[in-house]
């Protein structure tokens, strides 16, 4: 099998960092706190955190910090929104400067967002999506701050969007997409509550995303994709069913995406790259156990020393 | 993001390039400088129409003009009331065109998606639904798996309160259209579920329901059987089919009528007594309420009961009961007699049985029993001993079949004939084979004496493994379980694998019995509740990887698990429960040599907020351990009261981590078959 071209792709991750004029940057410009995350922890599981200066980073999340809020927005000035203020605080668990942070203020906004019925809204303007509850709590998780939500309510709540082919929506009655079965699977396993989810009907969901081409899609009868490599597998793992896919096959596929010419990795073979991409193959690699990475936590998704290290060390 | 060629198809004009960016620069930081400025002339919000039209994915401009909109409307209701309902009507019409734009841009934008919902969701004019319709059926048409546009709907028909019955029509033209179409089958099936569950009028007989989706889904089948859609909602009609609506007691211990010698010379080692009940799904509420003790000496408040089941988890499959000091109860000649009711889930349910104190002497061995190493050397018998006479897994079955099951088995029935047909016609699907073995399964759990069909499922996952190889561990799995249910279906079966143990002094029921199932390539463990009585237990040389079903036998003594391929110290969470488990054997597994960890969020811990940092991993930590390395095998090690354990073979073990473990075990007597000092 061909090898992952871990410096081609560490280059390619501090390119895009310096990159932001042209149109596709500018494009994602809204999102930068996202991308942050997913170069950073590339970075880190390929064993290159090094090339980064921590400060530098730790300065620019501070300052796409909303004030009043508390909560982050995807670059500066942009509205704070939960989805970058997970990518901030997962960043700065990465970095382990949780203390630059006032761990009460975000977690405050963050819980503010919970609903009556236990559901999460983005933001202030409502939008409801299981997204939302996997990412507000992931996020008090990582600022042991849980116990400002009402965890069985919001536990009801992902369990109202189970299907009955055993995956789950982004609301009641949303059809079963790996992406929003990973957001429910892994905000289940980061509260203990994994028993609700049926494992062997669901797992035989998930194994049936395997293509003949060995990657995976989404849901039924849609195209492969990288990025897949990761919902899909992070979900089988947590559920322990992860034997159930060919994963000879699958490396061989993300491997496949790889542009070992300027480095990075692309949803489809020959597609253009990006850092999304490059973030979801390399750590489907490290789930299964892809050598010379490090592990990577798949409820957390940051590397497995650094999880242990917010919860095991004092 | 997703779907753009690598080698751009023509090369672009880098002037032209140069001045896409800079447009979009200037209309971003205009945007930004409005939103900042609470600006929200028309000149301004012209500017985000003009973003939002480019990059409708940017949201903090959807947020402006949530503002704007606001911020407008409410400068309309300060001055003017006559002109107020066409002002708001137009400037609804103008949210809901920018939208429009959006999705003709990206109609997958959750921002776009969204900004309908909010303008539409204040309810301050009644909606088009004609034209929102439309605009459904349009984008629906261009792409019928768009889930944003199916939220949308359901949205747009609980606005308008469209009935459940319509909007099953609209899955089922959708279906007509074409087949292939998950998302249409996903909605039919959770509607169909609400209509049968409410006993809706015109679907109170599910019978009839059921059979028109089978004759349904079958057309679908036959008409494109490579389309996975189908295949997904016959699994689900399986399901309505076979799993009763009630759930029911499947086993118990002690079973029904049973007889217990309890060895009057171990009558001290005897503390806890477990009762244990197996249902078919989970249930809840076993409790001192709904079980009552007919006996003369035990009472209901002398047992407490408790699901057995991961984390918090307040529903359970099993439930354990345990009659403590019960060794004084066996003081007399008559014995002990209990008689048990469990009055959940709609039906009462009986167990009685007796425990005798039996004087017979065993050869010499005092003490606690572990003075010796315990040796995996119980001879397989043919001897039909006390606990497989009372063993009928089918008496309880048979009861239940008596309710009219008739209509599901024909509907079986039926569907095994034809998918046999298609099977003949088609050699290599492996959907048919598959659903033939599910259909066929699904037979023999219903159909009281139902051995009719394992050599048949067996062949059927042989023949998948070799269709369908990437799958073939999801094949493995299923047949380990086939096996299991076949060798624990009867006596007869059961017999070959049973034997007495005559090193026998740690346990005071008698006789110890041995189940020896090693060598059979076993991937995962089943039918536990035929095994409750089970107090040694050989799983070695086997492939396994998960323990789940162990927590059930509460009676366990013994445990061979060594030459596995268990991977973890978390994958042994089912026997921390084994509160009588004394002897366990993991030698030569690969606990060490996996970075990944796939039952690191099945097991109680800190990461998933299901157990604290214990005083043991405080204490280790005080003693300048690192707990972040060890914390798994900490947490299981330090719940069991192992007195013989064995871990040589697994990368795990070195030296560190055998002192470790001996000062977390502290009754532990016996370590990789040398003495603990």
């Amino acid at each position: 099998m061909g090898e992952l071209a871990v410096e081609k792709h560490a280059q390619y991750i501090l390119s895009v960092e310096k990159r932001k004029d042209d149109f596709e940057s500018l494009v994602m410009e809204h999102l930068r706190l996202n991308g942050a995350y997913w170069g950073l922890t590339t970075l880190d599981i390929m064993h290159k955190l090094g090339s980064v200066n921590p400060d530098e980073v730790v300065t620019w999340i501070l300052s796409c910090q909303d004030k009043e809020s508390g909560g982050f927005g995807g670059n500066v000035g942009h509205d704070p929104h939960v989805l970058y203020t997970l990518s901030a605080v997962q960043v700065l668990a990465l970095l382990d400067r949780l203390d630059a942070v006032d761990v009460d203020k975000v977690s405050d906004y963050v819980a503010g967002l919970q609903k009556e019925d236990g559901s999460f809204a983005g933001d202030i303007w409502g939008e409801i999506d299981t997204r939302f509850s996997y990412v507000a709590i992931c996020c008090l998780s990582l600022l042991h701050r849980l116990n400002k939500i009402n965890v069985e309510k919001a536990v009801d709540y992902i369990v109202s969007c189970k299907n009955l082919d055993g995956g789950f929506g982004s609301i009641p009655g949303g059809e079963s997409h790996a992406g929003q079965i990973f957001c429910c699977v892994g905000a289940l396993a980061i509260t203990g509550s994994l028993h609700h989810i049926d494992r062997d009907l669901l797992g035989w969901w998930l194994c049936e995303r395997q293509c003949k081409d060995g990657g995976l899609n989404g849901r039924p009868e849609k195209l492969t994709d990288v990025c897949y490599s990761w919902w899909v597998l992070t979900s089988l793992i947590m559920i322990d069913r992860v034997h159930w896919i060919d994963k000879n096959k699958l490396s061989k596929f993300i491997l496949n995406c790889q542009d070992l010419e300027k480095g990075g990795i692309s949803d489809r073979p020959d597609n253009a790259v990006d850092v999304f991409h490059t973030y979801f193959g390399v750590a489907g690699l490290s789930l299964m156990e892809y050598p010379g990475l490090k592990p990577i936590d798949p409820a957390y998704a940051l590397p497995v020393d650094v999880v242990n290290r917010i919860f095991f060390q004092k | 993001m997703h779907g753009r060629p690598r080698k751009a198809t023509k090369q672009e004009d880098p002037a032209a390039a140069a001045a896409k960016s800079a447009r979009l620069r200037e209309l971003q930081s205009q945007l930004l400088h409005f939103h900042h400025n609470r600006i929200y002339t028309k000149e301004a919000v012209s500017v985000s129409s003009k973003l939002l039209e480019i990059n409708p994915e940017i949201y903090t401009g959807w947020n402006y003009r949530k503002l704007a909109f606001q911020h407008n409307l409410k400068e309309v209701s300060d001055t003017d009331t006559d002109t107020d309902t066409e002002t708001i009507k137009s400037a609804i019409e103008d949210e809901l065109r920018m939208v429009e734009v959006a999705l003709r841009r990206n109609p997958k934008s959750y921002g776009a998606w969204y900004h309908r919902k909010w303008i539409l969701g204040q309810k301050l004019v009644l909606a088009n639904f004609d034209h929102e319709f439309r605009l459904l059926d349009m984008l629906l048409k261009a792409d019928a798996r768009n889930f944003h546009g199916w939220n949308y709907r359901r949205f747009i028909a609980r606005l308008k309160d469209v009935s459940e019955e319509e909007e099953l029509k609209f899955t089922m033209d959708m279906i007509n259209t074409n087949f292939s179409n998950y998302s249409a089958w996903h909605n039919r099936s959770m509607l169909l579920s609400k209509l049968l569950r409410k006993k809706a009028k015109g679907f109170h007989e599910e019978e009839s329901i059921l059979s028109d989706e089978f004759e349904l889904v079958r057309q679908a089948l036959f008409t494109d059987p490579s389309d996975q859609s189908g295949w997904f909602y016959h699994l689900w009609l399986l399901d309505q089919t076979s799993t009763p609506h009630k759930p029911h007691l499947v086993s118990s211990w002690p079973s029904d009528k049973l007889n217990i010698e309890i060895s009057a010379q171990f009558k001290e080692k005897c503390e806890r007594f477990p009762i244990i009940f197996c249902f078919n799904q989970q249930v809840d509420g076993v409790n001192l309420a709904t079980v009552t003790i007919n006996s003369k000496l035990v009472s209901s408040e002398h047992i407490t009961w408790k699901p057995l089941s991961a984390n918090n988890s307040r529903k359970s499959k099993i439930w354990v009961g345990f009659l403590e000091n019960f060794n004084k109860y066996c003081d007399n000649s008559e014995g002990l007699s209990v008689e048990i009711s469990v009055h959940c889930c709609e039906s009462i349910v009986h167990s009685e049985f007796v425990m005798k104190l039996s004087h017979m002497d065993h050869q010499g061995k005092n003490g606690d029993g572990f003075e010796e190493l315990f040796l995996w050397d119980c001879p397989k018998s043919q001897e039909i001993n006390p606990y497989l006479v009372s063993y009928d897994p089918w008496r309880l079955r048979v009861e239940r079949v008596e309710e009219d099951a008739k209509w599901h088995l024909d509907t079986l029935s039926a569907e095994i004939a034809l998918f046999k047909e298609m099977s003949e016609c088609d050699e290599d699907s492996k959907f048919v084979k598959l659903t033939l073995t599910r259909l066929l399964g699904a037979h023999n759990s219903i159909k009281s004496g139902g051995s009719a069909y394992f050599e048949e499922i067996l062949k059927l996952y042989d023949d998948l493994i070799k269709l369908d190889a990437p799958h073939y561990r999801y094949y493995r799995d299923e047949r380990s379980l086939v096996l299991l249910d076949q060798m624990t279906s009867s006596k007869d079966s059961l017999v070959e694998y049973c034997s007495r143990c005559e090193n026998s002094s740690f346990s005071c029921i008698n006789p110890q019995l041995c189940i020896n199932f090693s060598g059979l390539n076993l991937t995962r463990i089943g039918f536990v509740e035929r095994l409750l009585w089970v107090q040694i237990l050989d799983l070695s040389h086997n492939n396994l990887t998960s323990l789940l079903g162990l927590e059930a036998l509460q009676l366990l003594v013994c445990l061979n698990l060594s030459h596995n391929q268990i991977m973890s110290f978390t994958a042994l969470e089912p026997i921390k429960s084994l509160q009588s488990l004394k002897v366990l054997d993991l030698s030569f597994n690969e606990i060490g040599s996996h970075p990944v960890d796939t039952t690191r969020y099945l097991c109680s811990s800190p990461l998933s907020h299901s157990c604290n940092v214990t005083e043991t991993m405080e204490e280790l930590a005080r003693e300048n351990i690192k707990i972040g390395d060890f914390w798994e095998a900490i947490l299981l090690f330090e719940s069991l009261q192992l007195a013989q354990l064995d871990m040589q073979g697994n990368p795990v073990t070195n030296e560190r981590f055998r002192v470790l473990v001996e000062k977390v075990i502290p009754c532990l007597k016996w370590l990789d078959g040398k003495p603990v000092r």
